[in-house]
């Protein structure tokens, strides 16, 4: 059976304001539990709600960042249930009048085709507390920090139709958000949290399937992974003859699945209705306008610019701008170095693997771009070879010093007088008569293998501090007498 | 001796004919005397008011007093008061000590008023006879068999006994306006977003305000003064500029149109009752004010619009009390929903739930249009008519409500009687304008209110009216037989 | 509209209130009354007149973002059924 598989994301954004949406009450991770928290927060009797402007401004941002319809008039409505983390019994949100109507953005995959996804809409809302199950013998713990953290809640049109679209997407939100400097976009911290709509109908039908919700979903491994298991869960069902329980669900990493979520199975009547201790928020063509017109440059404008100015590929662009961190990196490294390939390379290669293996972020490098910048015009004008730069640059992050330092204080300089180095190539070839002998009675294919060997001895002898650029030609040179 | 207007008691404070702490410890006397008949407090904070006032005189001697500074003067049990228990008429809150200040009370005590305690009120304001309190009926002073009205009743009773100077009330659909009717008192419920409600135990957010009630006009202009005003922790708070309310109580009132809805004084009004008001009315005739008919078309509509909307607000803001943080909570919970559904049915009262179940009712699927929607268009309607009326004249006046008070118990069993009888009062709280009520007489012994409307803001112009009226008649001082010699 | 005993159960529910069977029957009788009453607004047209739910129309003002409150957690749990921790205690909440 040809499925086509529909999806549509949910992003809960969390805004880096400094006080919370509805109090001035300060935001932030891990935080001592309940202290910070006001009146508002716990929901205590008499407690009234006051808006953040910059929340606003925020939300204005990411919809000019999207080509967004804006809510001139936007209204908070009240989201009613029940549940401990909730203090007021319900949740200030925005129903029918959201800050942010229709938009779209553009996603490149891997394969370099663009895709266009709709963005439905986007609305502010209030974050709930957190409930701590362990330690406290049947009993749950609340911490209403969180309770009142402004939300950006993105909801995309179910225009997603790969797991690969759907990772594609939540990157590039990611980058938006990021860029703005609206969201920490941090999502083992739960910045940033994705809702998965799934649903799957036969190639051909305009008729969509029954959809699942899959909650929280908090990095973008995870995403496609739930996507790939919901999917094959969905189709094994269909396929099968059942039908498809319309319901919420989490996805457990440790066993890769997909489960039920029991708590939420009933369905719940919400009751919303327009929050009386909120007034509408009216806003001007002009507020929007000075907003749209100072939005800093965007991932997309940012590829673009990165491929024509420095003629950078499609995907090197794309990598060197996911996030603003990254490329601000790229730029300031660029801007010492005056190579912006070599920069590319040495950034996307050995500085990326040096990030990923201590699991850091490129703004918390402990190489910092300036440094790095040092580091690669050392390269660039000889003074050392790749090799030895790699041992330079470990040193480097291991806090031994500029680059310079190092070079210095381990003797790294590469040799590049030729008179030396052919001096050197030729006692090689002395050493390595029998070598020599193979090497020119061999065949035309078979001497470039052998070329290495000669290669290796010569910088065995150097201590690796012959330059090969040089070293090269001499040897040919030599090896032809 | 002391049921004098705040004005003479200022003075006496001043010129030392009198000190705080005997005009403090004089209406604690009065309290422990009669209080337990009436029931109107439901805590009586005798040491911090004492202490207050022995601040108060120093303040006084030194030349630093306040507006307010050294007149006892009582809270409506829905105000958060720092450190004192706050009840709301509750049992769910009957050990809640609030962290925080209302800003009305912040205010009045910033204004040097001296609190003697925290009044009996319906509970959650839910209602219009103080029988609904968890802390027992409140009985009008004028005959203990009957009820106060409500919810401010405790206040109201208070006042009319002679038990405080004056007190703070809130008026959602009537809630001050009728009890001052009942008990003979003037209360003025204020523009909507007039006075802040941060810290006040919400019933309905967009109906809801905070109010004045005291012996005289005169009295609430002085609590106005010092309660009114934008306050940036209440976002429905109005910007509007507030004024002296005291300022302009003495403008005559020639050339003053009055306009009187033929729907207020129609075939259901009690003959009775509309004589007293009438000769009232005739009272501002001479005072050289105009009379003029008008009409309120949807005013009948307002009975179920309000029990739509009110119900509707409350069922949501009645949601924290929860048993999790605060209040009320039932033994031995078995599991998270049980602790949900016991503690609010043991906290909350028979009119509190049944009016969280009509408002969640009207707001569920399906229901929201017919109910909650179709109430708020009749609520645009209904401002329409009293905005169209306003153009014709300058104030409006009617009866508060359509009987004096009615006898205890009287009205407990139907269901919708006691909507019935606000039929004159919600209107003005779905419109958001200011009203007072004045009292204009007696009906067999029983006090009759008067009710006087005006436009958005208008608080100093119903206050001079009203002060007028009382200059010119006397009903605002009669005193209840209980009362007297207090 | 008269309400059946289920329609009582369900609104209570979404209340989060415990009727009894007896609380149940005297919700219906009242509960119905009140509804009763409210069917008076549909006896006026409303069509075209816009919902009205701040009287004074007004629109939200907006608060500048500055941390204005301080740690008062002590304070904050003094009214607090069960507490432990700095943590509001309830019975268990499964997921």
């Amino acid at each position: 059976m040809n499925w086509e598989i529909v999806i549509g994301l949910e992003v809960h954004a969390q805004l880096l304001t400094k006080s919370k949406l509805f109090s001035g009450a300060a935001v932030g991770f891990g935080a001592e539990p309940n202290t910070q928290t006001t009146l508002v927060d716990l929901g205590m009797p008499g407690a009234l709600p006051v808006f953040n402007k910059e929340a606003l401004r925020m939300a204005v941002m990411f919809g000019c960042a999207v080509n967004a319809d804006i809510g001139m008039t936007s209204v908070f409505a009240r989201k009613n249930y029940f549940y401990p983390d909730l203090p007021k019994g319900y949740q200030t949100s925005q129903m029918d009048d959201p800050i942010v109507g229709k938009g779209h953005l553009d996603v490149v995959l891997e394969d370099g085709t663009v895709s266009r996804i709709g963005i439905t809409r986007a609305h502010l809302e209030e974050d709930a507390g957190k409930s701590l199950h362990e330690d406290f013998q049947g009993m749950t713990g609340i911490d209403l920090n969180r309770s009142s953290t402004p939300l950006l809640e993105i909801v995309s049109e179910p225009d997603i139709r790969s797991a690969k679209e759907a990772v594609a997407y939540a990157k590039m939100i990611h980058s938006i958000l990021t860029y703005l400097g609206i969201c920490d976009g941090n999502m083992a911290e739960g910045s940033m949290r994705c809702d998965i709509n799934l649903s799957l109908r036969p190639k051909g039908q305009t008729e969509y399937g029954t959809r699942t919700e899959i909650k929280n979903v908090n990095s973008f491994r995870f995403i496609e992974k739930a996507i790939y298991t919901e999917i094959e869960r969905q189709a094994d069902i269909l396929e099968d003859g059942g039908r498809i329980v319309q319901e919420t669900r989490l996805y457990d990493p440790d066993k890769n699945e997909t489960r039920s979520m029991r708590s939420k199975e009933e369905a719940n009547d919400y009751r919303y209705f327009p929050c009386p201790d909120l007034l509408p928020i009216v806003i001007t063509q002009e507020y929007v306008n000075a907003i749209g017109n100072n939005l800093p440059e965007l991932p997309t404008q940012k590829a673009a610019r990165f491929i024509e100015q420095y003629q950078l590929s499609k995907y090197d662009a794309g990598v060197l701008s996911a996030s603003r961190n990254m490329a601000d990196y790229f730029e300031t490294v660029t801007l010492k170095t005056n190579d912006a390939k070599l920069s590319a390379n040495w950034i996307m290669g050995e500085l990326s693997k040096l990030l990923n293996q201590n699991q850091l972020e490129i703004e918390h490098s402990p190489v910092a771009a300036n440094a790095f910048g040092l580091l690669l015009i050392r390269i660039k004008d000889n003074t050392i070879n790749g090799k030895t730069a790699k041992d330079v640059l470990q040193a480097m992050w291991n806090d031994e010093g500029s680059a310079d330092d190092i070079i210095e204080s381990k003797g790294l300089v590469q040799v590049t007088d030729t008179v030396a180095i052919e001096e050197m190539i030729q006692t090689v070839l002395d050493n390595n008569k029998a070598q020599v002998d193979q090497f020119k009675a061999a065949e035309h294919d078979k001497q470039k293998k052998m070329i290495g060997f000669f290669m290796g001895q010569v910088m065995k002898a150097s201590q690796g501090k012959a330059n090969p650029g040089i070293v090269t030609p001499i040897l040919n040179k030599l090896l032809k007498d | 001796m002391f049921q004098q207007s705040i004005a003479t008691l200022i003075k006496k404070l001043h010129d030392n004919e009198i000190s705080s702490v005997e005009l403090t410890q004089h209406y604690l006397d009065n309290i422990a005397r009669l209080d337990p008949t009436l029931n109107s407090f439901i805590t009586i904070t005798a040491n911090t008011a004492l202490e207050a006032a022995r601040q108060a005189d120093k303040d006084i001697a030194a030349g630093k007093a306040k507006p307010l500074t050294g007149i006892p003067i009582a809270h409506k049990d829905l105000f958060c008061t720092h450190n004192v228990l706050t009840t709301s008429g509750s049992k769910m809150l009957h050990n809640f000590i609030p962290p925080y200040e209302s800003t009305v009370t912040a205010r009045l005590k910033e204004a040097g008023a001296i609190m003697l305690g925290k009044t009996n009120m319906d509970e959650f304001a839910m209602g219009s006879s103080n029988e609904s309190s968890y802390y027992g009926a409140v009985k009008n002073p004028w005959d203990l068999t009957r009820v106060p009205g409500g919810s401010s009743g405790g206040s109201a009773a208070a006042v009319a006994a002679g038990l405080t100077v004056a007190a703070t009330g809130t008026d959602t659909g009537g809630s001050i306006r009728q009890p001052a009717s009942f008990c003979g008192i003037t209360g003025l419920k204020p523009t909507y977003g007039r006075v802040s409600r941060f810290g006040m135990i919400a019933f309905a957010s967009s109906l809801d305000q905070a109010g004045p009630m005291a012996r005289s006009a005169e009295d609430c202009a002085y609590l106005m003064n010092a309660m009114a005003g934008f306050d940036t922790q209440d976002s429905t708070s109005s910007e509007t500029p507030t004024e002296d309310y005291l300022a302009n109580l003495n403008q005559p009132l020639t050339g003053l149109k009055i306009g009187l809805p033929k729907e207020y004084f129609d075939a259901g009004l009690n003959p009775e009752m509309k004589e007293t008001l009438l000769n009232a009315i005739k009272e501002f005739e001479t005072l050289g004010a105009t009379i003029k008919e008008i009409s309120l078309p949807n005013l009948k509509l307002s009975i179920p619009a309000y029990y739509v909307i009110a119900p509707s607000e409350a069922s949501s803001n009645l949601s924290r009390f929860d048993g999790v943080r605060f209040g009320h909570r039932c033994d031995n919970p078995k599991d998270l929903l049980d602790m949900y559904t016991r503690s609010r049915a043991e906290g909350f009262g028979k009119e509190v739930q049944k009016r969280i179940m009509v408002g969640t009712y009207a707001l569920s699927e399906g229901y929201y249009d017919a109910y909650y929607l179709k109430a708020q268009r009749i609520r645009r309607l209904i401002k329409q008519d009293f905005v169209t009326a306003l153009k014709e004249v300058d104030v409006i006046m009617g009866p508060v409500a359509p009987t004096t008070a009615f006898s205890l118990g009287s009205k407990t069993d139907d269901p919708v009687a006691m909507y019935l009888e606000d039929i004159y009062t919600l209107s003005v709280s779905l419109a958001g304008i200011p009203a007072m009520s004045v009292p204009a007489g007696f009906n067999q012994g029983m006090p009759v209110g008067l009710q006087i409307m005006g436009d958005y803001f208008s608080e100093a112009k119903l206050l001079n009216i009203a002060h007028q009226f009382q200059q010119k008649t006397d009903w605002h001082l009669h005193t209840p037989n209980m009362a007297k010699g207090a | 509209m008269s309400l059946d005993k289920q329609d009582v159960q369900k609104i209570a529910h979404l209340a989060r209130l415990a009727l009894t069977d007896e609380d149940t029957s005297q919700y219906q009788t009242s509960l119905s009354s009140v509804l009763a009453l409210v069917e008076e607004m549909q006896s006026v047209d409303t069509d075209g007149i816009e919902p009205l739910s701040n009287p004074l129309e007004m629109t939200q003002r907006l608060r500048e973002d500055v941390v204005t409150e301080v740690n008062r957690r002590e304070d904050f749990l003094a009214n607090a059924p069960s507490s432990s921790d700095g943590l509001f205690l309830v019975p268990q909440v499964i997921d």
